[in-house]
């Protein structure tokens, strides 16, 4: 398969002196949003934290667009074309939004187009443009972080848990960004624990456990068997 | 479906003191200035402390606000940085005394280009010097503070030494300019020239460094830096290069302190560096680490509050800025500004 945009082998992670990701293969096609699911604790985090450089696979191999990632620094990945929303959002507190924005957008001034469409997709984030991020609620700080990922055309998005500890309002305004990203032909990969949204966004599926990848598959095809899920997951996504 | 229970906020009444809350740091400043003025009761005197005591702390903010930022950055515990103070005075000195002609002639003029001359010589000094300690001293050790403390200590003692090699063991007597010798009269109050020239060198750094830091992207990625270095770099900039370059700033910066220092005591040592590192330690801590803002407003409380004490109670001047930081660490533990830390 050569028309992956991200390509996991055989992927080692240790934090100290635990081993957190024992084997982890991965594809994700390009043009698609690629979920990664499974269990709290068995290294869905970790596995993106490990795409992106914060920590280090000590055996494996990482591609981006073909290039061999695996010992690149984290700014040359950045800037190879990948955005990031972090887990826990990563938001700059004592910079205003704009200043988030700017920030975000690397490689020159932020284009007024894709600013708009930010502005449509997350109305608060015009409203509180000026405002210090760090007064922004939960779910505001959540639009900016992954405003900041869309706010330059990225090669491939890793998002998350976007909907983490939202309200239902807010996690379906975010599944319509996303869902908007997607539209766009955006490359995608997403860890989500809201079914629904992942019903909703996910093309294929790659299910974690206790650091390795159990299943890979069509989400439509996890997303109708209640079975696989409880195999999977422990429990019927259903459940949530 | 079950109603809500009736949602009826009540809107807090915000209080005088939440108000107030965000802005007492900078407020701090003029109440101390207004305490000294009950204590002393001399309005000339005051006024000669207070001149005084502006200059003394906008000296040690341009000596310690490259350290908050290092601290700040890379959670670099620099001891140090003291070292750039001395060499930056021994550097910025040499230049004057080779300009004998220049701060001799009665010229504001000369004399003022004379003193930017052995500023740019002590910056350029420090500034190369600083790139160099990073390389060599501060970058095998990040990530460990005790190792930091002891390797930087080292790299102190040895500049020290090196100093002493190159210019003798002896101190080195100086003296300023002609145009900035000598006190000017206002208001009744003999105010020297030069803590004025200190005051308004000290406001120029502190208003370009707050520039840089709030409207160019070089400040911004310094700011986000001191919050979430770890994002910064998932955003693609390259923190470890901006580290080095905050270093080198704040090491010429602290050699520009040392010049200014120097002409301020009208001597120098090669400890004088190390002297003024407790000054510098108590600043960046009751400022807030990582904070150019509380390190300003740090360095003149301690400038004010030092030179009023030695007026009123000389014997507790050495006590008096220990004292202020440990009020200020009691109703701060952060510091007065404290910075939010994303780990
Ligand atoms: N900094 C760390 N130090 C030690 N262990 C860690 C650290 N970060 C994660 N771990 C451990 O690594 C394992 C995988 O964590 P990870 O955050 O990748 O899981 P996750 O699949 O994202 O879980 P969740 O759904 O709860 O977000 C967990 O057992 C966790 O305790
Ligand atoms: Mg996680």
């Amino acid at each position: 398969m050569s028309d992956a945009i991200l390509k996991l082998e055989g992927v080692y992670t240790n934090i100290a002196q635990y081993h957190i990701l024992q084997g982890v293969d991965l594809e994700v096609p390009r043009g698609a949003v690629t979920m990664l699911l499974g269990r709290n604790g068995v290294g869905k985090t970790t596995t993106l934290r490990t795409v992106i450089g914060h920590w280090r696979a000590h055996q494996g191999r990482i591609l981006f667009d073909g290039e061999d990632i695996t010992k690149m620094p984290t700014p040359a990945i950045a800037r190879m074309g990948l955005g990031f929303v972090p887990e826990d959002m990563g938001i700059f507190a004592d910079l205003t939004v704009e200043e988030n924005m700017v920030l975000a957008a690397a490689s020159g001034p932020i284009n007024s187009a894709r600013l708009d469409w930010i502005f449509a997709a997350f109305p608060p984030l015009k409203t509180f443009w000026k405002s210090d991020a760090g007064t922004l609620s939960g779910g505001q700080k959540q639009m900016l972080s992954i405003a900041r990922a869309m706010v330059e055309e990225r090669k491939l998005y890793l998002i998350d848990e976007p909907t983490k500890g939202l309200a239902p309002a807010i996690i379906s305004t975010m599944a319509r960004a996303l869902k908007d990203l997607k539209d766009q032909g955006a490359s995608v990969l997403l860890v989500e624990q809201n079914f629904a949204v992942a019903k909703a966004l996910g093309d294929s599926a790659n299910v974690m456990d206790d650091g390795r990848m159990i299943w890979s598959g069509e989400m439509q095809e996890l997303a109708t068997d209640a079975a696989l899920q409880e195999r999977l997951m422990g429990l019927s996504l259903e459940a949530h | 479906m079950t109603a809500a229970p009736e949602h009826a906020p009540k809107m807090a009444e915000v209080t005088f003191r939440d108000r107030i809350a965000p802005h007492m740091p900078v407020l701090l400043v003029p109440l101390i200035a207004i305490a000294g003025f009950i204590a002393i009761q001399n309005p000339s005197s005051w006024l000669t402390l207070t001149v005084s005591g502006l200059a003394m702390g906008m000296m040690i903010f341009i000596m310690a606000s490259g350290l908050t930022l290092v601290f700040g950055l890379m959670d670099v515990i620099n001891f140090g940085h003291g070292a750039f103070v001395s060499v930056g005075a021994f550097v910025g000195i040499s230049v004057l005394m080779l300009l004998g002609h220049m701060t001799e002639a009665p010229s504001l003029m000369l004399n003022l280009g004379a003193i930017l001359l052995a500023v740019i010589g002590a910056m350029l000094a420090t500034g190369l010097m600083g790139w160099a300690f990073e390389k060599v001293i501060v970058e095998p050790v990040y990530g460990h503070h005790l190792k930091q403390i002891l390797v930087t200590m080292g790299g102190l003692i040895v500049v020290e030494q090196l100093i002493i090699v190159l210019w003798g063991p002896e101190e080195i007597y100086i003296l300023r300019p002609e145009a900035l010798k000598g006190a000017i009269t206002f208001a009744g109050a003999a105010i020297e020239k030069y803590r004025l020239v200190a005051v308004g060198v000290g406001l120029v750094v502190f208003l370009a460094m707050r520039w840089v830091l709030r409207r160019t992207k070089i400040g911004l990625i310094v700011r986000a830096g001191v919050e979430n270095g770890e994002m910064v770099q998932a955003l693609g900039y390259r923190l470890r290069l901006v580290f080095v370059g905050v270093f080198i700033a704040g090491s010429a910066l602290a050699g520009l302190g040392g010049v200014m220092w120097g002409l301020y005591q009208e001597v120098i040592t090669a400890h004088m560096g190390n002297h003024a590192m407790i000054l510098i330690f108590i600043v960046v801590i009751i400022g807030g680490l990582g904070s150019v803002e509380g390190c300003f407003i740090g360095a003149l409380l301690v400038g004010l509050l030092q030179n009023y004490i030695a007026f009123i109670e000389p014997k507790a001047a050495l006590i008096s800025n220990i004292a202020l930081m440990v009020a200020i660490l009691m109703w701060r533990p952060m510091g007065m500004i404290p910075v939010v830390k994303a780990k």
